[in-house]
């Protein structure tokens, strides 16, 4: 049989055994398999922390479709990091509502705190910073932030303060509100 | 007469347990799905007609001529349910995904019923991680009490719930794109004609639904289309919920009956514009709208009304502006919103919203000569109704609206050097 055309297999695969299984399930619950590009790569990320070349591959791999197809789509979403970010993604909501009720010094007091510009990643790698994300859906408690997976509203510099103690503290992503 | 609010699409907010099955059953969820699979798809449809019902994702088109668009007897048909909500200024949609989850997946199922669809997909926008995590453990209740599945409550009627996650696209909301992504493939939106109700996903007929438009109907098949109707004014039925952010008090939603309810109203339910200021212009509808100044206070919230005076309700959004608010700042803003979600696939958005945002972002730093104002003009003229999609349009309306009612601010900024605005209120401060 011809070899499959693409990159080169990686000697040990990135995916685990887990991710897989989530990528199957996820396959069998739509009419084509393909539908399930967006939850396979919400899997790989999930497990590696970004997607990287080797990593879309063995994505294309389980849903029966080209390494360039999935790299298409995968490049097209905000979401998914070609390249790791630090361990908590900080993104600033600097849209309308936000912005009229104190984004941009919001912005400039985690600059200060953390030592780095915006889309800058701190030296320990604890922190990525962003301020173009789109409209976080929070403007009814702005200014907000979404750190990593959650969102966190009616953002002061106190409160911010207080969230940073909390996440150099967590190993990785999580920043749930408390 | 005090403002309001009417709470129908949202009367079990906050009631116990509501976000699970056993609360939500607790007060008569599900009732309506039971007494929708009695009656023909034919009568339900008949009851969301009468009841008025227009999408509440942006276009407001009537629901029950949108789903008398698929074609006899074509199968499998599908339904998707756009929770992709993304306008600038627009949360509601998050609160009834996390305030009333069952309440969504019962109204998608009512739907399902009525359009005979296999499949109801429920695509919520990547950035609503927690929300769609909650509405992952609402379908798993759903399947377990046999609401969803074969046989959907002891019916012969069956219909899988798929919940799926978006990944950061503003265009997926546009519902081509939506299928597209659904798809497996980039969020670019796709030629119409043929329309998804006659070819959607996977090519076969299909219905795009906004969470708002589902979560109305278990009301409506429990107390029926013409009381529906009645909550609101026969051009504008229904209630529906708003979202006021911004200079206000109490930045939140509010729930009130359209065509009775005018702008000032629903500012004072968020408690008024803040103390100590004055309230200098508002957008309704989300990003995409155009602006409308305090003469426009005692409008109705009405469609027509709206508008008349050259704006739209759009997606249910008002994003209030005092006095200290710079009207270029602003518009720099969405217009660099719109060209981060420029989905690229054709030349007059993707071209024209980079160089729309290089302009605007000279004009707020103070450093744009008044020519560049006419280049912003000409710019704005090239997109408008030249785009593939309304993405295009929508990125002109707000700043050529704010240019036309602000055009001394914008002038001012010509060659000051810095933002007059907001150098004037550094100094008064």
């Amino acid at each position: 049989m011809a070899e499959a055309a693409g990159p080169p297999a990686a000697a040990t695969p990135l995916l685990s055994a887990a991710t897989r299984e989530r990528i199957r399930t996820a396959c069998a619950r739509y009419p084509a398999a393909r539908s399930a590009a967006l939850p396979a790569l919400w899997a790989a990320q999930d497990q590696l922390g970004h997607v990287p070349p080797e990593a879309m591959a063995e994505v294309a791999a389980e849903l029966g479709i080209g390494a360039a197809e999935v790299e298409a789509v995968a490049t097209f979403y905000a979401m998914y990091f070609r390249r790791p970010p630090g361990r908590h993604f900080i993104q600033v909501c600097t849209n309308v509502s936000c912005a009229l009720r104190g984004a941009e010094g919001l912005l400039r007091h985690l600059e200060e705190r953390l030592g780095i510009p915006d889309g800058g990643t701190t030296l320990d790698g604890a922190f990525t910073l962003e301020s173009t994300v789109e409209c976080l859906g929070a403007c009814g408690g702005a200014p907000a932030l979404q750190v990593d997976r959650y969102s966190h509203e009616d953002c002061t510099p106190d409160r911010v303060d207080r969230l940073l103690e909390r996440l150099r503290a967590e190993p990785g992503p999580t920043g749930a509100p408390r | 007469m005090a403002a309001e609010e009417l709470r129908i699409l949202t009367r079990h907010l906050g009631a116990p347990g509501v976000t699970g099955l056993p609360g939500y059953e607790a007060v008569g969820g599900y009732r309506s799905l039971r007494r929708a699979l009695g009656m023909t798809p034919e009568a339900i449809t008949a009851e969301v007609k009468a009841s008025g019902l227009r999408g509440r994702g942006g276009a407001a088109f009537p629901t029950a001529t949108k789903w008398g668009f698929l074609p006899q007897d074509v199968f499998p048909r599908y339904l998707c349910v756009n929770a992709d909500e993304s306008e600038p200024g627009c949360f509601k949609d998050r609160v009834l995904l996390e305030e009333l989850p069952h309440q969504l997946l019962e109204g998608t199922l009512i739907a399902a019923v009525a359009l005979q669809a296999s499949h109801a997909f429920l695509y919520v926008r990547g950035e609503y991680r927690a929300p769609r995590e909650l509405l992952d453990r609402c379908v798993a209740e759903a399947y377990r009490a046999g609401y969803a599945g074969q046989g959907v409550a002891g019916s012969r009627f069956g219909c899988e719930l798929v919940v799926h996650g978006g990944a950061g696209a503003y265009i997926c909301g546009e519902e081509t794109a939506l299928l597209d992504s659904l798809e497996g493939l980039r969020g670019q939106p796709r030629l119409k004609p043929p329309f998804p109700a006659v070819r959607g996903l996977y090519g076969q007929p299909t219905v795009v639904n906004n969470v708002e438009t589902l979560s109305n109907l278990p009301y409506i098949i429990e107390h029926g289309g013409a009381a529906y109707a009645a909550l609101g004014t026969e051009a504008s039925p229904g209630t529906r919920l708003f979202c006021v952010s911004g200079h206000v008090e109490r930045p939140g939603t509010f729930e009130v009956p359209m065509g009775h309810t005018t702008f000032r109203d629903l500012i004072a339910l968020a408690g008024g514009v803040r103390t100590g200021h004055v309230l200098k212009a508002m957008q309704p509808g989300g990003g995409s709208m155009q602006v409308l100044g305090p003469e426009h206070l005692d409008l109705a919230l009405d469609f027509k009304a709206v508008a008349d005076a050259g704006s739209s309700l759009g997606a249910g959004a008002l994003v209030v502006m005092d006095e200290t608010t710079c009207m270029v700042d602003v518009s720099m803003r969405l217009v660099d919103f719109y060209h981060h979600e420029s989905c690229g696939k054709c030349v007059p958005c993707r071209e024209g919203t980079y160089f729309e945002s290089r302009l605007m972002h000279r004009l707020e730093a103070g450093l744009a000569s008044a020519d560049e104002l006419l280049t912003l003009a000409d710019i704005c003229e090239h997109m408008e109704g030249r785009c593939f999609c309304p993405l295009g349009d929508t990125a002109t309306w707000f700043v050529m609206s704010a240019y036309r009612r602000f055009a001394d601010e914008f002038r001012a900024h010509c060659g000051a050097g810095c933002c007059p605005v907001r150098a004037a209120a550094e100094a008064a401060a």
